[in-house]
């Protein structure tokens, strides 16, 4: 235990420092609260604006969610079929990398026009967009990672392609699967955020920080940043929980 | 029994390019059951190309290959064989035991029959008390005694290996050679093994197939007149060294400049 936290406390110490030097910075120098407001100012209008706050939070995480799961799902069906069959391997793979190095952000004002301004269902689509190429092409990678002598081994043993995919491709793949979850974690608050600055229900977090810096109520602004940044992050922890339960004999993760 | 008959087998690897390779010419080769059978040859003759051909995980160009008096596909279908490749090729995120499972559990066996069958092969290899560990806490000996535990776990016919204890140091690899030689004779297995170990070959065969450079052709096939169990003392035998010398003059016959 002791070990842990003796682990932990350099990060928590530089956490705290950094935010007594933000806060004497504002105080010292006297800085304009719609420049950068000091970290208490901060706390004291997120406990006041919590109500607002947390539903705009709750309503965009759920978007940033529902996307995450709805690309994952179908980044996993269609990197199966890659892995299954050469002809959707070589039809599918070069599009959807091609489609990965594009901004894919710029669809959300199409979004809107095509869900409506203040559907969640704009969010939703423009996240399961940006999470499903990063997703698919990573796992599509993975399941075609497994060294030449396991693929030996398989066949050696007559295994359907069937039971190699699900016996051996996909264990191999968890890692690179998990790797791009972590990245589509992030990815998909970023989505839903960006889209919602475009327009959007007002009880959102992107029309909440448009709005309130539009009317310089910067503290305000910023309290909603730093909620979108908890639920990144709470969404990163929760991926690397699943990966610590799904892959406990990976050596990113073991305890010798 | 015949167990392998290679009859005029050549092997050419991307026939009709500029990358032509000859890998293998007019190999003939028959093995009886209950043999231990090494292949030995420079790097790069096709002692491994060989033995792909025999478990149908490549196709011969020419001739006939038959296992068990099948055609080597069938003889794949039915498991009439199992395999040790250099490296143990376990599955990491598979504990001990559920390596040793997979060909059960690919073949359909119950659980219990798999369970009881896993721990018969890992009393055999006597890492039973490793049986919930995972390869990465196994070190290299140990992790290639469990794959030959898991490819003895179906009881085939015959186990190709393919230089099972190359990556292995020196006293581990004699102790390795002692446990399959008890292994063989204890199950009853034909063993078609590659190496390019001289003593090796000489300590654990019946008969050494020598191989030339590529393309590779069976230059001589020396049987190795040592008593049977070969024991820890046969490698301090006269007899040993006299086929040594044997097998290493029947190599250096076949160096192509």
């Amino acid at each position: 235990m002791t070990r842990h936290l003796r682990r932990w406390l350099p990060a928590a110490g530089l956490f705290v420092a950094g935010l007594f030097l933000w806060e004497s910075f504002v105080q010292v120098f006297d800085i304009k609260g719609f420049i950068l407001p000091a970290p208490t100012a901060i706390v004291r209008t997120f406990v006041v604006e919590a109500p607002e706050l947390l539903a705009a939070g709750i309503g965009t995480f759920s978007s940033a969610l529902g996307g995450l799961l709805l690309g994952t799902a179908f980044a996993i069906v269609i990197a199966f079929a890659a892995a299954r069959w050469t002809v959707v391997r070589d039809g599918a793979v070069p599009f959807a990398i091609a489609a990965n190095s594009t901004p894919i952000i710029v669809l959300a004002p199409i979004a809107n026009s095509w869900f409506g301004i203040t559907s969640p269902l704009g969010s939703i689509f423009v996240v399961t967009v940006l999470v499903f190429f990063p997703v698919m092409i990573n796992l599509v990678r993975g399941l075609m990672s497994p060294s030449p002598s396991q693929v030996e081994l398989m066949q050696s043993y007559a295994a359907p392609r069937r039971t190699q995919l699900w016996k051996l491709q996909f264990p191999t793949a968890l890692p690179y699967l998990f790797s791009a979850l972590k990245v589509a974690a992030a990815l998909s608050l970023i989505g839903a955020i960006v889209k919602e600055f475009f327009g959007g229900s007002q009880e959102r977090l992107g029309q909440y920080i448009t709005t309130k810096a539009g009317l310089l109520q910067f503290e305000e602004a910023w309290a909603a940043i730093v909620l979108a940044s908890a639920f990144g992050i709470l969404l990163y922890v929760a991926v690397v929980w699943i990966e610590r339960k799904a892959m406990p004999w990976h050596v990113s993760i073991r305890n010798p | 029994m015949t167990a392998l008959e290679l009859h005029g087998v050549d092997k050419v690897f991307n026939e009709g390019s500029d990358g032509r390779v000859e890998a293998l010419r007019g190999i003939n080769l028959s093995v009886e059951s209950g043999e231990f059978i090494s292949l030995i040859g420079p790097s790069g003759c096709g002692k491994s190309t060989l033995l792909r051909l025999v478990a149908d995980l490549l196709p011969a160009s020419q001739g006939r290959v038959t296992v068990n008096g099948k055609p080597p596909r069938q003889a794949r279908l039915d498991r009439d064989y199992g395999m040790v490749f250099q490296s143990a090729t376990l599955l990491e995120w598979r504990k001990i035991r559920a390596n040793v499972e997979l060909p059960l559990e690919i073949m359909g066996l119950s659980e219990e029959d798999r369970a009881q069958r896993a721990d018969e092969m890992l009393n055999l290899v006597q890492l039973e008390q490793f049986a919930d560990h995972y390869p990465w806490q196994l070190s290299g000996g140990m992790q290639q005694r469990v794959a030959i535990a898991r490819a003895l776990a179906f009881s085939p016919s015959i186990l190709l290996m393919d230089e099972p204890f190359g990556a292995l140091d020196e006293m581990t690899r004699e102790r390795m050679q002692m446990e399959l030689l008890q292994i063989w004779a204890e199950t009853d297995t034909t063993i078609l093994f590659v190496t390019h170990s001289i003593p090796e070959a000489v300590f654990l065969s019946t008969r050494v197939v020598i191989m030339s450079p590529r393309p590779g052709e069976i230059t001589e096939i020396v049987e190795i007149d040592l008593p049977q169990p070969r024991v820890f003392e046969t490698r301090e035998d006269q007899r040993f060294f006299a086929q040594l010398t044997r097998v290493r003059e029947g190599l250096r016959a076949v160096e192509k400049p």
